[in-house]
């Protein structure tokens, strides 16, 4: 019997599935964004920007305090992430490869793979339990830890990219090896790295988990450091689970801008590397 | 890279930069130490006070201090389990689009929207599943379900549109582009000759991607299935905004239900007393553990797959 013709269109109506199905898994995308400018545009006005929250009842309330709250706890976390991660980073990737580095490496990978949530309860127990208070280092510390493994694991991939002919040039000329890491590898690689921090940095900005028992947040405009501080993810949170139709409608705009600047982040991200490769 | 042991150390910045990368590489260690003893000093009580019990137990209640994890385990495998099998399909077409389908052109298109997926913070899955997801599984989902299948348990309601259905798709959603991503490179990992010889072979190009691709990639491919689970076990923000957040455990797919990292973030910052905050510890040390195994697993598969 000649299979063929059945073997055929079997092929045929299995490539057409295939092409249908994958790309059904855009359609949530799609989706996402169209319900977040459908119901979040409305709100999104210059108040949003410039406004503290009102009482429910009246209108005209806006985020200022949680826009503010979030630069906040990216400028701290970055601060502490961003040297110690390419630091370390630099030592996977410039460092013999030894049975130490090794565990090293692994034990970022697991810190990788923990639930960001677990983070949070890591600094709870250490920066806010013994203070007594929510603050919003604890909320940066937190943020740094989770991002802390994937900028190490960046940096080593991007480093890695270097030739190895570039570090012997370096050492040919009699530069000292640590001179090669840092003034030749890692510096000549600034304009990845600069991509993954990014990428990274926009990670770090919609995480809502470990913000919930370390910053907390809170209806104020806050700048102390040692203070409970609101952020935009952790508010979107509170306002979406509200029983109120005005926060419901916030809670929208503020998850618009907060996607707007996490694609905005990516794509300039995406344009350095871009223009990196030219 | 440049080994050092072929090089013979003579400047005195090589090596205090040496003995610094080692300390901050060492602070990595310490870190994870830190967070491991954290969590078993944490939960001590809680162990003390109902040892492996607390495992198998399913009373959650914090008026009586009587603390069980089962509903919260079982909410988390059940959501997980069931978003990696939504999550499956669709993401092996998706790869096997991109890498053989798809014009050589729009390939970095797709991949940029895979990015995308990848790039949506949780909180907004979270707040798109409450307000768009679970009215529409109230809606439409349950009741043509629920008619199609009016005595299975599994279907039964009512449906409040929350619960575990609407968590296991929007983690499926969550989940897709790690998936996808893994067996992408694990299908450019396989040789193009592969694919001609079972073309010249005489197969289909759907047998061709059955016989060359999924059949030598199977391994590759669970691995990424495996990272993708424990993605999903780890997963708190989506999750605990449409689960329903109520402990108990329901066969229906529409009943709510409530799971580990959910329990944690709802009710950590409000913790009323020792023991039940020792308990959430206690559920953490859990859930730490399994996503560290699962992750393990992913990582053992992956790795023994490329030697």
């Amino acid at each position: 019997m000649n299979m063929y013709p059945y073997r055929k269109y079997l092929s045929k109506f299995m490539l057409f599935l295939m092409t249908a199905g994958g790309l059904t898994l855009f359609l949530p995308l799609a989706f996402i964004f169209l319900y977040l400018v459908a119901n979040g545009l409305d709100s999104l006005s210059w108040n949003f920007f410039t406004k503290l929250p009102v009482p429910i009842g009246e209108t005209g309330g806006g985020m200022l305090h949680a826009l503010v709250g979030t630069a906040y706890l990216l400028s701290i976390c970055a601060v502490i992430a961003l040297p110690w991660g390419i630091i370390g980073g630099v030592y996977l990737s410039e460092s013999a490869e030894n049975k130490y580095s090794k565990l090293v490496r692994f034990t970022c990978d697991l810190l990788n793979g923990a639930p960001s949530i677990i983070i949070g309860i890591f600094v709870y127990s250490y920066l806010v339990k013994p203070l007594k208070q929510f603050s919003a280092v604890a909320g940066g510390v937190a943020l740094a830890v989770v991002i802390l493994p994937i900028i190490v694991r960046t940096t080593e991939e991007i480093l890695r990219l270097v030739p190895d002919t570039v570090r012997q040039a370096g050492l040919g000329l009699g530069m000292p090896r640590w001179k090669v890491s840092l003034f030749i590898v890692l510096w000549g690689s600034r304009q990845n790295l600069l991509t993954g921090i990014l990428i990274a940095l926009a990670r770090a900005s919609g995480e809502t988990a470990p913000l919930l028992f370390t910053a907390f947040g809170s209806a104020y405009l806050s700048f102390s450091l040692f203070e409970p501080m609101a952020s935009l993810p952790v508010e979107i949170y509170n306002y979406s689970i509200s029983p109120y139709e005005e926060w419901h409608q916030l809670a929208w705009t503020g998850a618009l801008v907060l996607i707007m600047f996490v694609v905005s982040l990516n794509i300039f991200a995406k344009y350095l590397l871009w223009r990196s490769k030219k | 890279m440049i080994n050092s042991n072929n090089v013979k150390i003579i400047n005195k910045g090589d090596l205090n930069f040496n003995r610094f990368l080692l300390f901050v590489g060492g602070s990595f260690l310490l870190i994870f130490a830190l967070l491991m003893i954290n969590l078993f000093y944490g939960s001590q009580e809680g162990i003390q006070n109902f040892g492996f019990g607390f495992l198998t137990e399913t009373i959650w209640d914090p008026v009586d201090d009587v603390y069980g994890s089962l509903t919260f385990a079982y909410g988390t495998v059940l959501t997980s389990l069931l978003a990696v099998a939504i999550s499956l399909p669709p993401c092996l077409a998706l790869a096997l689009f991109t890498t053989e389908l798809c014009p050589p052109k729009l390939r970095s298109y797709v991949s940029f929207l895979i990015e995308m997926l990848a790039a949506i913070p949780s909180i907004v899955y979270g707040l798109w599943a409450l307000f768009v997801l679970a009215p529409l599984i109230r809606e439409n989902i349950f009741p043509f379900l629920n008619g199609l299948f009016p005595n299975a348990v599994i279907f039964s309601g009512p449906s409040f549109g929350i619960g575990v259905l609407a968590s296991a798709l929007i983690l499926a959603i969550m989940i897709s582009p790690i998936i996808t991503a893994v067996t992408i490179e694990v299908f450019k990992a396989i040789p193009p000759v592969q694919r001609y010889a079972a073309l010249a072979l005489g197969a289909t190009r759907f047998e061709m991607m059955s016989i060359a691709l999924l059949k030598p990639g199977a391994k590759g491919i669970l691995g990424g299935v495996i990272l993708g689970l424990g993605r999903a076990l780890g997963e708190t923000m989506a999750v605990a905004m449409v689960i329903g957040n109520s402990p108990e455990i329901s066969k229906s797919l529409f009943h709510p239900g409530s799971t580990m990292a959910a329990v944690i973030a709802n009710e950590y910052a409000e913790a009323a007393g020792d023991l039940h905050l020792s308990s959430l510890n206690y559920i953490a040390l859990v859930l730490f553990f399994i996503t560290f195994l699962v992750n393990f697993l992913a990582k053992f598969i992956i790795r023994e797959k490329q030697a």
